[in-house]
């Protein structure tokens, strides 16, 4: 199949960038997309022209460095899909596909399709772990957790950091990745000592970070290719909001 | 920084402020919405229900000033996050952004209020202080009310206005328990179904009456 490719081009994190057009001809409907611009950065090296930058890893949906805003759509048309797991059968043949960079001020462009995405490390540095020695690892069912819980967790903690979800929001936001860490650990019986000391923290550096705040518009939760929900942000309001009015401890030693 | 302030500077607390001033709003145009219907009982009811609020004295300033209070800190909060989101996206998709699944109320929600605050600075000229009014008589609501519709223009700006009134509630409504993290995850959640009739209630009840007046149904 044929597809005409729009793809955002800057040669580094200052340099001006812009769209430039290119002809992907012969690619195979059952090419990855990621397999698709492999293809076309092949035939761009032979023509001595440099190659189109894009992160990837894994391939397969687990590691979060794909990210590709495709037809103004993050990760592309399929739902719960990363990049990597998006197949050129997904497009019409003969379409023109635009690919962007991820747009947000807290993720600078270093090259072509290439975003620095660590103001999201730096909102886990903030808070999202738990503050425990470990030693030798101990039974695993020395601590019991209540399924629903475990599945709740579980299902935030698929998040894979991959930064979809700012850039699908109208407002920049990172609130859903945020939240996704502050439900994984808020549910689990060793997040819970830390737990209000967490959200406000992760929810400090998200705001220093220079992301949006949070509308609801839910675009988030579409675009997350692990379908995390927006219930997750509820909980971290929830957890934001307690521990800004909880008590705070104090050691006093009043004078009359 | 006290905590006030910590609230107060968060893009999550600012959210819970819009919330709670937002809900105490709605909670007002709801008994707003049910006193505007005495208009269709004729001219006594309305305007003894409007003698005995002014009658209250003080209590109609403290309830007027709570509820400018809360349009105030609603629209400083408002500016404030938008302000954040211009900023934290200043390139925007040079191919566009594809909306998914968002909702229209939610998407038109900055400008709806920009409408709103437009329509509530001329409802308290046309009908509180009256000075945008043709026959402004203090006291006699329901003349007020059938003299100030009787313009075709004024009718329109009040439908048009009420539409942004209904969007923004509904999309206020169902997000404001999620801001203040009280909505509870649910495999079948009311929320949408309970934010879509409030404010078709609130919106229909405001909207019969410039149409009824109009229309020479309350003359």
């Amino acid at each position: 199949m044929n597809v005409t490719l729009q793809v955002w081009r800057q040669a580094g994190p200052s340099a001006p960038g812009g769209m430039v057009r290119y002809e992907a001809n012969d690619i195979s409907p059952d090419a990855s997309f990621l397999e698709m611009l492999d293809v076309v950065n092949e035939r761009l090296m032979a023509a001595g022209e440099v190659p189109i930058a894009f992160d990837h890893d894994c391939r397969e949906g687990i590691c979060g460095s794909c990210s590709l805003m495709i037809n103004g759509v993050a990760h592309g048309p399929n739902k719960g899909t990363a990049t990597c797991q998006l197949h050129m059968r997904s497009f019409a043949d003969g379409r023109e596909i635009s690919v962007e960079p991820w747009r947000s001020r807290a993720f600078p462009i270093l090259r072509d399709l290439v975003v620095s995405r660590e103001a999201f490390d730096r909102i886990i540095a903030a808070g999202g772990y738990i503050s425990a020695p470990t030693g030798s690892a101990i039974d695993g069912n020395a601590t019991l957790i209540a399924k629903d819980e475990v599945d709740t967790a579980m299902d935030a903690a698929q998040c894979i950091g991959c930064g979809a979800c700012v850039a699908a929001c109208p407002n920049g936001s990172a609130s859903l990745f945020t939240a996704a860490k502050i439900t994984h650990l808020g549910l689990l019986p060793q997040g819970q000592p830390e737990r209000g000391l967490r959200a406000r923290r992760m929810v400090e550096q998200m705001d220093i970070e220079g992301f949006g705040g949070c509308t609801l518009y839910g675009e988030c939760q579409e675009a997350c290719p692990k379908l995390i929900s927006i219930d997750t942000i509820t909980r971290m309001n929830r957890d934001y909001l307690r521990a800004a009015v909880a008590p705070v401890r104090a050691v006093v030693s009043e004078s009359d | 920084m006290n905590r006030v302030q910590a609230l107060w500077k968060s893009s999550v607390g600012k959210k819970a402020v819009m919330a709670v001033s937002g809900l105490l709003l709605v909670a007002y145009l709801v008994t707003h919405v049910l006193a505007n219907l005495l208009v269709f009982q004729g001219p006594e009811k309305i305007n003894l229900y409007s003698r005995l609020l002014h009658g209250t004295g003080g209590a109609l300033w403290v309830a007027r000033l709570a509820l400018l209070a809360a349009v105030v800190v609603h629209i400083v909060a408002a500016v404030q996050l938008t302000r954040r989101s211009q900023v934290a996206r200043p390139v925007g998709y040079a191919g566009g952004r594809r909306p998914q699944v968002s909702t229209l109320a939610s998407r038109s929600i900055r400008w709806g209020g920009v409408l709103i605050l437009v329509f509530i600075v001329y409802h308290v000229l046309h009908f509180t202080v009256g000075i945008v009014h043709t026959s402004f008589v203090e006291g006699d609501p329901y003349h007020n009310v059938v003299a100030g519709f009787a313009n075709l223009l004024v009718v329109a700006f009040y439908e048009l206005a009420l539409v942004a009134v209904g969007l923004h509630l509904y999309h206020g409504l169902w997000s404001s328990g999620r801001s203040l993290g009280v909505s509870q995850p649910s495999p079948r959640p009311l929320r949408r179904q309970l934010a879509v009739a409030l404010s078709l209630i609130v919106w229909a009840g405001f909207t019969v009456i410039p149409l009824a007046v109009y229309a020479g149904v309350i003359r």
